[in-house]
Formats: C-alpha cells, sequence, structure tokens
C-alpha cells in the first residue's frame, strides 16, 4: 500500500501532522468522566484482595484458609493450589521476553516467598471489611530463609540462594552448581588490551545505582467476571490488553478466545503495566465465587509488589588518545532481577556504547535475582544505568584531557554508515544534530554562579516496532473511525487520529480514535517500547490509504473512467482523467453517502508487523546548584535535544521530553528503594519515596530534531524513552562541576553530598 | 479502618467523656491519625471529631498573646497576618507542614500530639515558650508544649485528655523567631531536622534572652540551652554563630534512619541554627 | 459499627449517604455518589489524586472521613466545567497539553482552581510550590504549570471591565 505515502513526506506538505490539536480524550480528562481501571463497576461486584508475605525470603510450610472461608461474606479464598504449576515457557514481549512459570510464580508465591510483599493468597468478599478480615485470618506458617539484595551480596558463591534450579546461562563452561546469577551476556568487537596500551588517558570507575519505580500514579485495578458458560472478561489498565489476554490464558490454563480483556483508561505505565499482578488473580476469585471481582492495589502495594527496575553496578573503564579519539571501552553490569530472572541486563548491555564509534570494547552483563520485586520494564530498560556509569565515565574523561565534554563526545560520535556497537548499522540517524543542537544553544555559554555547576550527558534508544493492527471506517456521513489495540499512556489516539486524517483529507476533528478490546481489534503487541506512533500509527496510516484506494475506486465506477483517472486531493477524488466527468470532484461526505450504491461500508483494517524503527538519540544539559553546607541540589535549568524523526503532534513529544527528564531527574537526586536489615521495604509510599514535585523542578525546554524515518509513512521515530537516558549522568555530571566531587552511587541525596564534601 | 465509630461533640466536656472510652482517638485535621488507621499502625476505636467544639477552630488575641484552636488549619494560621506579624517562626514552620491540601486540614495541635520527633511546628513552638491548654474528665490544665511528648508517638495525655488550645504569650519588644528544616526535596518530605530560635534583643541590640529547638534529632524535640546561651549577650555575630553551631551540635542525640544519618542530622542541625539565627535575630533588629 | 447518615452538598447539589465506619470522603464521593473523577493514588495524602475543596479550603479526600462531611459544602471535578462548558484552566490544559496519562489531572485542576481563588495572579515559584502535593509523574510539570499561569491571565483579563 504505497499509493498515497511511500516516503516521508516533506513538512510543508502535511496539513494535520505537525499541528497541536487538543487530544480526543482531553475533555473526559479534563472533566473526571475518563475511566480509569478502578472507576469501572458491575453490578454485583465483589472486593478482592491479597494477603502478602511479610518476609524477603520464607518458605512456605502450610496455609490454612478454613477460618477465612467461614467469615460472613467471604465468596472466595485461593493460593497457588487454585492454579496449574505451569512448566517453563518464554513468551517473547514488547521489548522483553518473560517466562510463564516466573510471571504466575510472581503473581502467587508456590512453594517459596521470595520478596516482602510477594502474594501468597487472595480473597473475594462482599465487604473491604470482610475481605480484610478474611486476610487477617488465613494462617500462614513460614520458614524464614536468609534473605539477599543487594545485587554483588546475591552474585557471591555462599549467598542464599533463591532458586535452587537456576544455573547461570551464557558462561563458556556450564556451570556445576546452582547460583543467584541467572545469565552472563557478553559484547565485544575488536582487541581491548591493545586499545587500552594506544590510549593516552584512562579512566576507571565503579558506578551504583538503586532500585527505582516506575512510580505511576494509578495503582493497579482490574474487574475480572467468569461467566457459567467459562467466557471471563476482564477490564483493566494495563499496556496491553493482548498481553493481559495472553497471560490469563497462560496462568490460568485457558483458551484466549474463552477471555475479553477490554482496557481502561490507563493512569501511567512507563513500563511498568506491561506484565499481569491482579488478572489473574481476580479471575481466579471470580470462577470460586460466581460473581464478578474487583482488585485495586494500594500504593504500599504498588511499591512492595510491583516494578521496580534494578538497582545495579556498573564498573567503567575507558582508554582514550590525547585528542579525545576512544581506543577502548571495558564495561561490567551487573543489574537486580528481583525475585524472578529477566533484568533489563542484556538492553544495558547493548546501549551502554551505543552513541560511541569505539574500535575495541568488551560490554559483559550479569542478571542476578535478588529477594526483591520482580523488576519490570521502566522507561528504556537497562538504558539510563549502563549510561550513568559510562556518561559519568565520559565526563572523567573530558576533564583528565581537559576537553570540552560535548567536544568529546563529538569526537567520537556514531554516523550514519557506523557499525553500532550492538550490531547494526546505523541509517538515517540524528545523533550529531542533538550535539550540535545542544553546543549552540544560548544555556551551554550561559554564565553560572558560585556552587553551580553544568553537566552534559547523552542517551540511546533502539525503539521497536513489532505486530499491530489498525481499523479505520468511514462513517456514514464521511467522518470516520480508528479503532487500534493499543492503549493511549500518553496522547497516542491524537497521533492516531492525526495520521487517519491526514491521508483522508479530513480535519481532525472529524476522525474518532478509539482503543478496542481484545474481541473488537486484531493483535497488537503493548504500548511500549516507543513503538505505538511508528507501528501502530503505520497499520493506521496504512488502512487509510486502503480507503483512499477504495474511494478512488469508487469515485472513477461512479464516472465511469480508469482508477488512474482519480486523484484523492483534500479529502475529495478529482477526476483527472479527460471527458465530460474531467474535473469533476467527490468528497468524502458524498462518497460516504452514496456508499450502498458502489460496493457497501466503507471500511479498511491493516495489520502488519512494522520493521524500521529509527532510534532515538538526545544530548541533554543540566545546571544545578549545591548547598554545600546542607548537600541540596537544585536543578536550575534544563535543555534536552532529541533526535524525533518528524513530531507527528509536536506538544505531546515535547511531553514525553519533560516526562522523561523528570523522572531521570528523580532518579538521580531521591528516589531509592530503602530495605531493612530483614529485606523489608522501609519506604513503601509517596512520603519517603520521593518523586519529583512540582517545586523541585524548573521548565525543561525541549529541543526537537527532526531526521525523519524514511521508513515510517511521516517519518516519525519512537520519542517515549530515550528522554530518561541521559539525566541521572547529566545531574551528577553538573554536581561534579559544582563541587569538585565524583559522585558516584545514585541517588545524589543531601546526606552523601554533604559526607562527600566534607571528605573533599 | 474497619470498625471505628465516629462522633462529633459539640463541647469540650463531651469530647473528655467520649476520649475516656477504650481506644478512643481525637480527630482534629486527621492527616496523621487517617494516615496511622489505614496503615492499621493504631487499634481500631472511636474517633472523637474535635471540630465542632465551640473555640477549636479559629484564632482569637488574649492579653497580648495569641489562643489558637487544637483544630486551626495550617492555611487558618498562615493567612492570620497578626500573628505572622508576631510569630513569623511559629507560622513558617507550622504553614511547612505538608501540601497546600494538608494544610488545609492540618493543625498546630495535631502536630504536636502525634509525638513525632520530626514535627515541624514543634521546635518553633517550644521556641516561642507556647503553652497548650489541655481538657480531661477531672477538668483543665495548661503545660508547656515541650511536656506533651514523651517519647516517638507517646504523650503525656491521660485517658479522656485532649489538646483544646495552644497559647502563643504576648511579644516584648526587639523580639523575633524563625523556623528553617532540612529536607530532600523541596517540599513534602518530613524533616530530616528542624530548628526553631527566639530571640529577644536589649536596647542595644545585643541578645538579651534566647531559645533555641531542635526537631528530628532526639525521641522528643531537643531544647538547647548551650546553643542559646551561645547567642546571648552577642550580636549574632560569626563568633557567636559558631559557638552556637557546635552547642546545637552536641546537643543532638540522633539515630540513623531512612530520612538520613545520625552524623548528617547532626551536622545540619549546626548549619540550620547559624541560618535561623540570623534569620531571627534580623527580624528582630527590625522590631523596635 | 453504626452507620453514619451524612447529609452534605456536593457541586451545589444536596446529597445523601450512609457512612461505612472509617470510610473516606473519597470513599463516600467514589462509591457511594459515583462521582469517580477524584482519584486514589496513595490514600495517604502524598499525591493530591483525590484533591477536593471542603467548605472553600484545598484537602485530600482521603484524609477525610466521611462522616466529617456532614454538613459541609464540598466541590469537585465534576462540578467544575459549568454544563458544557469547560473552565477556563479546563481549556487551557487542553489547548497546552498539560496532561498525558490524565489521572493526575482531576486534582491538579481542582488545585489550581483553588490557588487561583486565593492568587489570581500567581508567580511561577508560587504555583509550583502551592501544586507540590499534586505528584504528576508523566509531564514534568512544565505544561501545567503554563496552563495554569496562562489561565490566570485569561481569568484576570476576563474580570477587567471593557
Amino acid at each position: 500500500m504505497s499509493d498515497v505515502l511511500d516516503r516521508p513526506e516533506t513538512a510543508a506538505d502535511l496539513k494535520v501532522v505537525g499541528t497541536r490539536p487538543v487530544r480526543p480524550d482531553g475533555a473526559d480528562k479534563v472533566t473526571g468522566r475518563a475511566t480509569f481501571g478502578a472507576d469501572f463497576a458491575m453490578p454485583g461486584m465483589l472486593v478482592g484482595k491479597i494477603k502478602r508475605s511479610p518476609h524477603a525470603h520464607a518458605r512456605i510450610v502450610s496455609i490454612d484458609t478454613r477460618k477465612a472461608r467461614a467469615i460472613p461474606g467471604v465468596k472466595a479464598v485461593v493460593t497457588a493450589a487454585d492454579f496449574p504449576d505451569l512448566a517453563s515457557e518464554v513468551m517473547e514481549g514488547g521489548e522483553s521476553a518473560s517466562n510463564m512459570r516466573d510471571i504466575a510464580l510472581n503473581c502467587m508465591a508456590r512453594d517459596k516467598a521470595l520478596y516482602d510483599g510477594h502474594a501468597v493468597a487472595a480473597v473475594a468478599a462482599t465487604s473491604s471489611a470482610a475481605a480484610d478480615a478474611a486476610l487477617a485470618a488465613i494462617e500462614v506458617v513460614y520458614e524464614r530463609l536468609p534473605h539477599v539484595i543487594e545485587v554483588e551480596a546475591a552474585m557471591q558463591a555462599d549467598a542464599p540462594l533463591l532458586h535452587a534450579h537456576l544455573f547461570t546461562a551464557g558462561l563458556d563452561t556450564p556451570p556445576a552448581k546452582a547460583s543467584n546469577i541467572a545469565a552472563r551476556n557478553r559484547l565485544a568487537r575488536g582487541d581491548v588490551d591493545a586499545g587500552f596500551m594506544e590510549a593516552d588517558a584512562i579512566v576507571e570507575g565503579r558506578y551504583v545505582t538503586a532500585a527505582v519505580h516506575q512510580g505511576y500514579i494509578e495503582p493497579h485495578a482490574t474487574v475480572a467476571a467468569w461467566g457459567a458458560d467459562g467466557q471471563c472478561q476482564v477490564w483493566s489498565s494495563s499496556q496491553g490488553q493482548f498481553m493481559v489476554r495472553t497471560y490469563c490464558a497462560k496462568v490460568l490454563g485457558l483458551d484466549s478466545s474463552a477471555i475479553r480483556v477490554t482496557p481502561a483508561e490507563i493512569g501511567g505505565g512507563f513500563g511498568g503495566k506491561t506484565t499481569v499482578y491482579l488478572e489473574p488473580l481476580a479471575l481466579a476469585l471470580s470462577r470460586q465465587a460466581g460473581a464478578p471481582v474487583k482488585m485495586v492495589m494500594t500504593r504500599d502495594e504498588v511499591f512492595r509488589a510491583t516494578g521496580p527496575t534494578s538497582g545495579a553496578v556498573i564498573e567503567v573503564k575507558l582508554g582514550a588518545k590525547a585528542d579525545g579519539t576512544l581506543t577502548a571501552a571495558n564495561i561490567v553490569l551487573k543489574y537486580q532481577a528481583g525475585a524472578f530472572p529477566g533484568s533489563p541486563v542484556v538492553p544495558g548491555t547493548m546501549t551502554a556504547l551505543a552513541c560511541y564509534d569505539v574500535a575495541n570494547f568488551e560490554v559483559t552483563g550479569y542478571d542476578v535475582v535478588t529477594n526483591s520485586p520482580k523488576v519490570a520494564a521502566y522507561r528504556a530498560p537497562g538504558a539510563p544505568i549502563s549510561a550513568f556509569g559510562v556518561e559519568s565515565a565520559m565526563d572523567e574523561l573530558a576533564i583528565k584531557l581537559g576537553m570540552d565534554p560535548i567536544a568529546l563526545r563529538e569526537k567520537n560520535a556514531v554516523r550514519d554508515g557506523v557499525k553500532a556497537a550492538y550490531g547494526p548499522t546505523f541509517r538515517d540517524i540524528g545523533y550529531v544534530e542533538t550535539l550540535e543542537a545542544i553546543r549552540d544553544h544560548p544555556h551551554y555559554a550561559a554564565p553560572l554562579g558560585p556552587n553551580q555547576g553544568r553537566g552534559v550527558a547523552v542517551g540511546f534508544w533502539f525503539n521497536v516496532g513489532g505486530e499491530s493492527t489498525a481499523a479505520v471506517h468511514v462513517n456514514e456521513d464521511g467522518t470516520a473511525v480508528v479503532v487500534t489495540g493499543n492503549p493511549d499512556v500518553g496522547g497516542s489516539r491524537a497521533a492516531m487520529a492525526m495520521m487517519a486524517a491526514e491521508v483522508l483529507g479530513l480535519t481532525v476533528d472529524k476522525v474518532r480514535p478509539i482503543v478496542a478490546d481484545t474481541a473488537a481489534i486484531g493483535f497488537s503487541m503493548l504500548t511500549g517500547g516507543s513503538r505505538t506512533t511508528f507501528a501502530t500509527g503505520m497499520a493506521v496510516t496504512q488502512a487509510a490509504q486502503k480507503i483512499v484506494a477504495d474511494l478512488k475506486r469508487r469515485a472513477a465506477s461512479v464516472w465511469e473512467v480508469p482508477i488512474d483517472g482519480v486523484e484523492w486531493l483534500d479529502g475529495s477524488a478529482v477526476c483527472l482523467a479527460p471527458g465530460k466527468t474531467r474535473g469533476a470532484a467527490m468528497t468524502l461526505a458524498e462518497l460516504a453517502a452514496t456508499s450502498a450504491k458502489t460496493g457497501g461500508p466503507i471500511s479498511a483494517s491493516v495489520s502488519l508487523n512494522a520493521q524500521g524503527a529509527g532510534p532515538g538519540f538526545a544530548a541533554h544539559i543540566c545546571d544545578v546548584e549545591v548547598d554545600p553546607e546542607t548537600g541540596h541540589v537544585t536543578i536550575l535549568r534544563y535543555t534536552a535535544a532529541q533526535d524525533v524523526g518528524r513530531a507527528i503532534h509536536p506538544a505531546y513529544v515535547e511531553g514525553q521530553i519533560h516526562g522523561g527528564v523528570a523522572q531521570g531527574i528523580g532518579w538521580a537526586l531521591n528516589e531509592e528503594y530503602v530495605f531493612d536489615a530483614d529485606g523489608r521495604m522501609e519506604n513503601a509510599g509517596f512520603l519517603d519515596y520521593r518523586v519529583p514535585v512540582a517545586s523541585d523542578l524548573p521548565m525543561i525546554e525541549a529541543i526537537m530534531i527532526e531526521v525523519a524515518n524514511p521508513r515510517h509513512p511521516f517519518g516519525a521515530k519512537g520519542v517515549g524513552e530515550v528522554p530518561i537516558v541521559p539525566p541521572l549522568a547529566a545531574v551528577a555530571n553538573a554536581v561534579r562541576r559544582a563541587i569538585g566531587v565524583r559522585m558516584t552511587e545514585l541517588p545524589l541525596s543531601p546526606p552523601k553530598i554533604r559526607a562527600a564534601l566534607d571528605g573533599r | 479502618m474497619s470498625h471505628i465509630d465516629y462522633m462529633a461533640p459539640a463541647s469540650a466536656e463531651e469530647a473528655a467523656t467520649a476520649l475516656a472510652a477504650h481506644g478512643a482517638r481525637a480527630l482534629g485535621g486527621g492527616t496523621d491519625l487517617l494516615v496511622q488507621l489505614r496503615a492499621g499502625r493504631l487499634p481500631p476505636g472511636p474517633i472523637v471529631d474535635l471540630k465542632r467544639i465551640p473555640g477549636a477552630i479559629g484564632i482569637r488575641r488574649e492579653g497580648g498573646g495569641f489562643i489558637i484552636g487544637a483544630a486551626t488549619p495550617g492555611m487558618a494560621i498562615g493567612e492570620n497576618e497578626a500573628l505572622a506579624a508576631a510569630w513569623p517562626g511559629v507560622v513558617e514552620a507550622t504553614c511547612l507542614i505538608g501540601s497546600t491540601q494538608i494544610q488545609g486540614r492540618a493543625s498546630m495541635a495535631g502536630n504536636l500530639c502525634n509525638a513525632s520527633p520530626a514535627a515541624d511546628s514543634v521546635p518553633a513552638m517550644i521556641a516561642a515558650r507556647a503553652t497548650c491548654v489541655i481538657v480531661g474528665p477531672s477538668g483543665r490544665r495548661t503545660i508547656p508544649v515541650e511536656a506533651i511528648a514523651v517519647g516517638p508517638g507517646r504523650t503525656c495525655l491521660e485517658a479522656g485528655e485532649f489538646v483544646l488550645e495552644i497559647r502563643l504569650p504576648p511579644r516584648p519588644p526587639r523580639s523575633a523567631d524563625a523556623y528553617l528544616r532540612s529536607i530532600p526535596r523541596t517540599e513534602m518530605d518530613i524533616a530530616v531536622v528542624g530548628v526553631g530560635v527566639n530571640l529577644t534583643l536589649d536596647e542595644s541590640g545585643t541578645i538579651a534572652e534566647a531559645r533555641v529547638a531542635i526537631g528530628a534529632v532526639g525521641p522528643t524535640v531537643v531544647i538547647a540551652k548551650d546553643a542559646a546561651a551561645a547567642l546571648v549577650g552577642s550580636k549574632a555575630d560569626d563568633a557567636a554563630l559558631a559557638k552556637l553551631d557546635a552547642a546545637a551540635r552536641a546537643a543532638c542525640r540522633p539515630i540513623s534512619d531512612k530520612r538520613g544519618t545520625a552524623e548528617f542530622r547532626t551536622s545540619i542541625a549546626g548549619v540550620l541554627a547559624r541560618r535561623v539565627a540570623t534569620i531571627a535575630y534580623e527580624r528582630a533588629t527590625s522590631r523596635p | 459499627m453504626s452507620r453514619n447518615h451524612v447529609s452534605a452538598t456536593v457541586n451545589g447539589d444536596p446529597v445523601e449517604f450512609l457512612s461505612h465506619p472509617g470510610a473516606t470522603l473519597l470513599d463516600a464521593l467514589r462509591d457511594d455518589l459515583g462521582l469517580t473523577g477524584s482519584k486514589e493514588g496513595c490514600g495517604s495524602g502524598d499525591c493530591g489524586a483525590c484533591s477536593v475543596i471542603l467548605d472553600g479550603r484545598l484537602v485530600c479526600s482521603c484524609l477525610v472521613l466521611a462522616a466529617e462531611a456532614q454538613g459541609r459544602r464540598i466541590e469537585t471535578i465534576e462540578g467544575m466545567a459549568d454544563g458544557a462548558t469547560l473552565h477556563p484552566l479546563q481549556q487551557k490544559f487542553l489547548e497546552h497539553a498539560a496532561l498525558q496519562c490524565g489521572f493526575c489531572t482531576p486534582g491538579l485542576l481542582v488545585a489550581a482552581k483553588a490557588l487561583l481563588e486565593v492568587n489570581p495572579d500567581p508567580s511561577e515559584s508560587e504555583t509550583r510550590y502551592w501544586l507540590a502535593g499534586n505528584l504528576c509523574r508523566c509531564t514534568g510539570y512544565d505544561k501545567v504549570i503554563r496552563a495554569v499561569m496562562d489561565a490566570a491571565a485569561d481569568m484576570r483579563q476576563a474580570r477587567v471591565p471593557a
């Protein structure tokens, strides 16, 4: 389907794409009418709640639910015994693979509780009070086991083992002994030792990041109804209704056709809603109770049992010639996976050197299980962590060489035709343009005061494509409906409507985009990997193009001219063929009104597996001021340049940049999981898990560099993830320049800064 | 939060009777109480709402001082210009508690009776020599604010007793107070350290009387007498501030916890004491 | 364990409900009155998603007992627009793209409305501190602050007699 657009249009040709219309779901969201996960209700609905392990690591000796079942109003109690004991089976997800057995065991512990907050039983009752009483009445006998949370401690040979049958994958010789190291992965090129021999300057550092949570404001919520005929319905807030369907089917041993999942409005995900926690439990409870069950997590549960991303140790050694040319890099990444394998260390490894053209390198990653919640994807999973180490080390290198930090990055920048450290050859990238944009920005030359410093850092994210379905239906009056299967987390419905409107020649207010349930649209991978505007947008565009082709055919038949004698211009079929109808035009509304005579309803659907997502690059500048007496860091100014391909809706592209930067600043300054000596999370709430508040941040200047992606009809690249990659190091580098001390451990909280200053 | 009965008595005496019941809790703004009930940190019991008692909400002047009703929200305290002019430190400390939303509910008396060593308004009240009127089954008594908390989360209040009002004394000439705290963010955090200072100058501008109270550096707010003594007789010059810093640090007996290390708390107590004393001194010198 | 009968005014309309023991005003709004625009993000007063105006004061409805609402006047997000006409703040949030997921948006709008009622001309810093109790994880606050200040400017303009 390439008869309308076979390559990105120039911006001047576009009427809708690149403008800033009000989003189609906006009015509902500013008036409180939008229905999020917890807002949905059904008649006869029960309240479902979860009993969670108070221990970081314990054998479950027994669970006695008899007293709980006897409580008036309690309709169902489930434990792992109510779920099939699955075999190991790896499923490919949006940007990472998941083992279904691990997902099932994370939803409900079977033999061992592996972290504080791990679900061990669930109940459904007619009231919240009865459900609470049932939870209290469930008797669980635990045998406490030694626990391990810190990543390097978990890697020790004598560390407490989480899984007796976990053997390190990826080693040269298969291990004889079980280990918490689930896997080792490695990327290498050239001769690293020779590269360091060539170097005039070498920097080495060990960097540490804390586990941090995605911090979406909407807690997980679902309503599940198991029908007497075995047909199930689920309403839930997630990043993918098809993901929910697949995972529920697997965890419960059902056919996908038995489960219909309707996506609620989603109150933020950032990767954290790319798996299931509640839905299979709600279904199991509903089956037992014979009534719909609603489950909504508390904030405490969100922190203790969902997300986060890995705490990590990053060891970096870089070598460069006196002119700044990198000669070698050796990087070791150790990432917490939480209770089950699957940290984002692989993308961490692949992105670590993605911005640099370096001949000799070795990057080794370790995926390590720990007695903490199983990590979930978080915005550019793994990349901010490795970038914190590499970009801090690059700053040290710049200082050691006496070079400007942007110039050092320009010297080693990847460009079109360079083979990326992770394999493919870059094409149509706009990385150098982002470096030039910050270098030439007034921010970079602005004067700094006492105790102030300016940091620079860069970042990379792959962006993905993948499987999507879209349908476009023309209504009887010539307006249109766009149907997709991707939950809209940050305004993607607007982008879908805009792309369809652009192709159809409608104004965007004539196009109503909806996100459909799993029975109403074809399969679509979840919203993640910055794929929706790219991949689902491609499906929408192609469906609209199919509509246009159909409309041209219909007009040609009315005019009795060949199809190639009809053009689609500004929302009308125009006859260019010689004859008496030459110059005639039929609007979309006219064609729609007469559709019964030209072949019936006007509708098209496209399913595709989108390839050719353009990678994203970003270059950030951060100014800080450090109070030398209290150690408090103030972010004074922030500028973020990013290659966005083409901004479909520039305001929401800026919004993605703002949001990613803010999360990165939180990660840098204050966010962290704090565990007590028994491995219980001490700060499972927004009081002491400190996400940035409005007064913590300045305005964030977003610079959109538009280097179009030729593999997308409008040139789009994913934009949502790369903005969180540079800020950790941008902030740390600014602090280094302000106080003269390299801070190597996040978060850069006041006690750490003050201690560093005292030791200066 | 199950099994909670709610009552809103219309007099202090009725409230005292209701509060004498086993497990009863006084409700002012509720910003601590509801969080603790929900987290299961308190046993369920009857909730006695104080807000319908005459005088429980509002600020009035008496004998040159101020009487602040126990359930008066922080926002109302911040809006009272006379109070803010007389006791800027107490008001700024109270208005630092939580968000705008919390300010719509949270009260000084609640902050006091929650008995957290990190309560923002308490060091400022103690520095100000505030007192509180306690009502109970056996009548009324007035005690200094510093007598309320006896340990983290524990007060000296007997069964049925509650704080009805906070009293701030008349403001002598050439005197002023100030409060600062250290938190990781710019808002929304519990104080890692908080320092209140109240000063009175003589006619030459020399500090004649000083009181320094430090929060979050011990099980209850610490009254740092040596720190106050370091200021008396000085004009808050660098030498006096250095002595104040050292004395404030020496008065600290902090713990290390998720919010800060003992070393950090101690060192910041000295920094804040200096900064707060400087602000209070400047304010006092501008008041004839 | 008795339930309290509560009569209150919500968005100008009289309402009555039976408050469950321990239920919060947020529970009553969402579960008893069907007003689900106020959201629960934390249940501890730390996120502001449940912000409502109670007798003229901005509060977290998760930290108010439902029983306390007796005789009180409550304003929620559902009462912000005038019929089909959006409040200037709602309109500016749309124009500035000041929402992404939209979950914190009702609370932010109610809090911003309370701000402009006491301070029609807030500085950026005043706006940021006033809204510090409303967590937003999507926007980095940039467009939110711009939308509030732009709405304030428009509302000031509207008050000036022509």
